[in-house]
């Protein structure tokens, strides 16, 4: 008998699927799932027929709020001709998909399904800002809301516990920001493809047209300081802090590792994952960590067999830029309170030691919630396969890379690593 | 009151009775803010309740200048941002309310431990008349 903590049988990811994200409200939200769909049937080596698919997984946070539907997972099945077989829609928030993922692992693992098709979607560009805050933050804790907390002050309690725990202060969260925005324009699927120089270029030009002052910033820190283009949202949460709305849908397909040469000769296999479940901030002994989080990453790297050292690359939840740094320790890829000496010392970069979102993270790529956590996977994918262009993490020996999501406010943590053998 | 089920409802209603209620574990001992039904440390369910007194000291905060639509209507907004935070109150339980008494667009002076005392703010009027807990310095 295999013991707890383990799969019973191995699975690789052969194929995935990305759509680029953005404001999109004039297109239909199936389109975005057709999209990347179809992507994922052309990125398989060897090619898959869609009906050898046995089930679908998808997540999804609120479509049923978003664009007033609900019960997604058949229209999606209808969509890609998956009726009558079975389909699930799975959600925990902003780890809606990645939840999926998990939930495909598992069905495969157990031997029910051979071949399983897993993603996450979400059209929100069609509800106004404040629309879109109200609806995300009754993924938040009930206490919290009514409190008049939103999801930037949420994760702006995180920052003042960490500034006061660590002494560190706003400029930690920059080199966050300038980080992920140097990564941005190396990703076609990115949002924002624009460091932040390039938005205080555009800055400059439009004041130059405009016939307005030139604004005299001495570099990009000096311009993240400037509230004017950089305005509050919940301190020490401004603009650039945050990332933005987004349309999108992302898909991979999972097989059984024992088929998996069927499909590629270069399948990426699942080394380990892990799923936790968090508490309300209250009720939280540290604020300056996400219990949720390190219960899932503990499940991953004792399923993988093994240890944060050997993670090459990650994405990592970065809904707000607090977040990236404190779950970068979480996940032990830094000390407690040495995360932010890291960003500023260059550790995390494209082609520093251990790069962490190479995507250009949820900051820069975009944020369609249902479909971060498999988009997540899908950028893992991608580097391990080398096959990331411009973006591609310089290592020529790259085996282990992974993914951290998170739902809501830390209630959902999902951690999963992959690896090419 | 005494009857009330340990519950999020009951701890609104003595929230408007200007009372922080919470729930103490009669097998562990262990306090719940808001009260809990289940002991999340022995898996007791036998409870009573427990009044807090109110003081503490700020273990977090942030201050909202983007706020939500139930807040837009008490008045705040981009030019009247307001505060929250995590309050560590001296029986060693943590709650999340709003703090008053700060300048919420100076956010940079507020500092993290600072002592604090509960106040019960109004919010509403008639049967949708609700108290809100709050902190000051």
């Amino acid at each position: 008998m295999p013991r707890k903590g383990k799969l019973s049988r191995g699975v690789a990811v052969v194929g995935g699927g990305l759509t680029k994200l953005g404001l999109f409200k004039e297109r239909n939200c199936k389109d975005f799932f057709a999209e990347a769909f179809i992507e994922m049937v052309g990125s398989v080596d060897k090619g898959v027929d869609p009906k050898e698919i046995d089930a679908v997984y998808v997540g999804n946070y609120s479509n049923d709020f978003f664009v007033n539907q609900a019960h997604w997972g058949p229209i999606i099945s209808d969509l890609i001709g998956h009726v009558p077989k079975p389909v699930t829609r799975t959600e925990a928030a902003c780890a809606s998909s990645a939840v999926a993922f998990r939930e495909g692992v598992l069905a495969i693992a157990s031997g029910l399904y051979d071949i399983v098709l897993v993603g996450g979607f979400e059209q929100m560009s069609r509800r106004t800002t404040e629309e879109v805050a109200e609806g995300l933050a009754m993924a938040a804790s009930p206490y919290e809301v009514a409190t008049g907390f939103t999801f930037p002050a949420v994760f702006g309690t995180t920052a003042t516990a960490y500034f006061a725990k660590y002494d560190a202060d706003r400029e930690a969260l920059f080199n966050v920001t300038i980080k992920s925005h140097n990564n941005a324009p190396l990703n076609p699927k990115a949002q924002f493809p624009m460091t932040i120089r390039d938005f205080m270029n555009a800055r400059i030009e439009r004041c130059r047209k405009k016939g307005e002052p030139i604004p005299g910033w001495k570099d990009e820190k000096d311009f993240l300081r400037d509230p004017v283009v950089n305005p509050p949202v919940a301190w020490p949460m401004h603009l650039f802090d945050c990332c933005p709305i987004s349309d999108g849908a992302s898909c991979l397909l999972l097989v059984a590792e024992d088929i998996a040469k069927n499909f590629t000769d270069d399948p990426i296999y699942l080394a380990g994952m892990g799923q936790g479940s968090g508490y309300s901030l209250h009720a939280k002994k540290d604020l300056t960590t996400y219990e949720a989080t390190k219960y899932a990453a503990k499940e991953a790297y004792e399923m993988a067999g093994l240890t944060p050292k050997d993670i090459q690359f990650a994405e990592v939840h970065d809904c707000f830029s607090i977040a990236e740094i404190v779950h970068m320790e979480d996940l032990g890829f830094f000390k407690p309170g040495e995360g932010y000496k890291a960003v500023e010392e260059g550790l995390t970069r494209l082609d520093g030691p251990i790069p962490i979102n190479t995507s250009g993270g949820l900051k820069t790529k975009g944020h369609p919630v249902g479909a971060t956590g498999v988009a997540q996977l899908y950028e893992v994918w991608v580097q391990l396969r080398g096959k990331a262009g411009r973006r591609q993490v310089p290592n020529l020996n790259l085996k282990v890379g992974a993914a951290h999501n998170l739902g809501g406010t830390g209630g959902t943590c999902t951690f999963t690593i992959l690896e090419r053998r | 009151m005494e009857d009330s089920p340990f519950n999020d409802t009951s701890y609104e209603q003595f929230l408007n009775e200007e009372k922080i209620m919470g729930s103490k574990c009669k097998k562990c001992g262990a306090l719940a803010l808001p009260p809990r039904s289940i002991c999340v440390s022995c898996f007791g369910s036998e409870m009573e309740w427990v009044q807090f007194k109110g003081t503490g000291k700020l273990s977090a905060f942030t201050s909202i200048v983007v706020a939500p639509p139930s807040m837009v209507k008490e008045g705040f907004n981009r030019n009247n941002p307001y505060v929250v935070g995590v309050v560590e109150l001296n029986e060693g339980v943590k709650t999340v309310a709003r703090i008053v008494g700060f300048d919420a667009k100076k956010p940079e002076q507020i500092k993290v431990g600072a002592p604090l005392k509960a106040e019960f703010l109004e919010k509403g009027e008639g049967p949708g008349r609700q108290t809100i807990l709050a902190f000051r310095p």
